[in-house]
């Protein structure tokens, strides 16, 4: 009886072993620079295969009865700088969205004139990088006309959405490139399941950039600037949780 | 190998066969760290979401039919109307240095051992290309190399239900085949590899990219393949357990049936035709 117990524990004792060696091995590779170089070469494959499969093909839009009963609020629900709170205050009335960077005219936009704008209404499915879904109404501008009117400049590349939130005093910003910037579905939303956006939500502004995950859908969008490199912004990797981990920048997948 | 054909076999002198080829071999070898890799970060990818749903929507305040969790220091797995207590492995564990941690999975099953969600993002959807790439290729190779027609898809003799009810019966007496019958795979092993091959493996390539926002964009038929977003990521879960299963088995079976003239055969593609029991 005593020979079979210490038998077994030695046969578990190895098998522990060897996969606590063979985790810990995991764990070094993935802090290992080359390693990690490897475990990139993902993000660029897929960013330019699913590029080159999708074109332009539109996010799949739902009917009304589809939607979400309560769509999660994540992320910030409430922003913590003094002009959003001055500006939620006063319901938006005074908000301006700025365009500007590379752009051949900034622009200053009120949210009575967005609001002008035609408008684009899609319900669509929101994919968090977590695994959750919900699908809402979304009302907003089109951000393409709007880049076209503020003139990008031949050299602009990305266009970076600066937020009204932070982490810790770290501001949240996103970024994405033209084709995702024009592609016809990717608004600014001021309005969700037939009401004004709510706070939690991002109010005023949200992007919807549909055919991406979550953490891309920028809340309490300030002011957008188009840049031609993603180096001088943050920590350079293009977004809040792109810097703060290992978080991809291409988040079609 | 023609040499062993004709030779008339000397009574308990081992026949040596080829049984595995190259691209048999290099994939199964490729696959055991791939599945692994893929198995244990997405352990960790689910860790952050732990709840599984049907439809196409599905978040926490809505209902899950799969959920592992943790509520007044006991972790549980709640199976729809089944909960199990499963403190110390589901749910609610402690970490290597000895913490409990709220999380699903334990850290001695995920890549990385602690949560980190970006990681092993990127270790999966690195790894899936490998994954994909590495299926879609066998299985071309497999095509063009006959290896589907002639060893895995089963003749129809062998799909007659006696002829699977027998090698049923026989499985169960552990009596695996010997001599001249041990040179071609019996039919259950023929349908458990195909089912892997042409319906497993797929399927998790798939319902992996119906949960890309941008595929589903390009190929919408993806969502309606699989009955919807979340019903996909549930299906991919399941078929990565069934995918566990038929490891397990697999495993069982090769030390079963002889492991060192098993494994062989996968590292150096020969396999002596087990013998007859006479005595």
């Amino acid at each position: 009886m005593t020979t079979l117990l210490s038998r077994r524990r030695l046969i578990t004792g190895a098998a522990l072993t060897g996969s606590a060696m063979a985790l810990s091995g995991c764990d070094a590779l993935g802090q290992s620079p080359a390693f990690r170089q490897f475990l990139s070469s993902g993000e660029w494959l897929s960013y330019r295969i699913q590029r080159f499969i999708v074109g332009d093909a539109l996010a799949r839009e739902y009917p009304p009865e589809a939607l979400s009963p309560t769509f999660r609020m994540n992320g910030n629900t409430r922003p913590e700088s003094a002009e959003w709170e001055r500006h939620a205050a006063s319901g938006f009335s005074d908000y301006r969205l700025r365009i500007d960077g590379l752009v051949a005219r900034p622009q200053s936009i009120s949210m009575a004139e967005l609001r002008a704008l035609p408008a684009r209404i899609q319900i669509t499915r929101h994919d968090c990088v977590e695994g959750w879904s919900a699908i809402g109404k979304w009302t907003g501008a089109p951000l393409g006309p709007l880049l076209d009117r503020a003139g990008l400049a031949p050299n602009a590349r990305y266009i970076v959405f600066h937020c009204a939130d932070d982490f810790r005093g770290t501001p949240y910003y996103e970024s994405i490139d033209l084709v995702e910037a024009f592609h016809p579905q990717t608004i600014l939303a001021y309005g969700m399941n037939d009401g004004d956006l709510p706070i939690g939500h991002g109010a005023p502004l949200r992007l919807r950039v549909e055919r991406q995950l979550g953490y891309k859908q920028a809340k309490f969008v300030m002011r957008i600037e188009a840049v031609e490199s993603l180096e001088g912004i943050g920590r350079g990797r293009g977004g809040y949780w792109e810097d703060a981990g290992a978080y991809e920048w291409y988040a079609g997948i | 190998m023609s040499t062993t054909e004709f030779s008339p076999p000397i009574p308990d002198a081992p026949i040596v066969v080829r049984r595995h080829r190259l691209s048999t071999r290099l994939w199964h070898w490729t696959n055991v760290v791939i599945l692994f890799v893929m198995l244990m970060s997405g352990l960790m990818i689910f860790n952050a979401h732990p709840r599984l749903y049907w439809g196409d929507y599905g978040a926490n305040p809505d209902p899950a039919w799969l959920q592992i969790g943790a509520e007044q220091e006991r972790g549980y797995l709640r199976v729809g109307a089944l909960q199990i207590d499963t403190t110390g492995v589901l749910g609610r564990w402690q970490n290597a240095e000895g913490a409990w941690q709220n999380r699903a999975f334990p850290h001695w099953v995920t890549i990385p051992s602690s949560y980190n969600l970006a990681l092993s993002r990127r270790w999966h959807l690195t790894f899936s290309w490998l994954f994909a790439g590495g299926l879609a290729l066998y299985a071309l190779v497999s095509l063009i190399n006959g290896h589907l027609r002639r060893d895995l898809l089963p003749k129809r003799a062998e799909l007659a239900p006696s002829h699977i009810l027998g090698d049923i019966a026989a499985h169960a007496r552990l009596k695996f085949p010997t001599g001249e019958a041990a040179r071609h795979y019996n039919v259950l092993q023929k349908l458990a590899y195909l089912s892997v091959l042409a319906v497993l493996l797929p399927v998790l390539v798939l319902t992996g990219l119906t949960m890309s926002p941008t595929m589903v964009a390009a190929w919408p038929w993806l969502i309606d393949l699989f009955g919807g977003r979340q019903s996909a990521r549930s299906i991919h879960f399941i078929a990565a357990f069934a995918m566990v299963a038929f490891i397990l088995v697999h495993l069982a079976m090769v030390v079963l049936a002889g492991p060192i003239n098993e494994i062989r055969s996968m590292i150096t593609g020969r396999y002596r035709l087990p013998q007859e029991k006479t005595r």
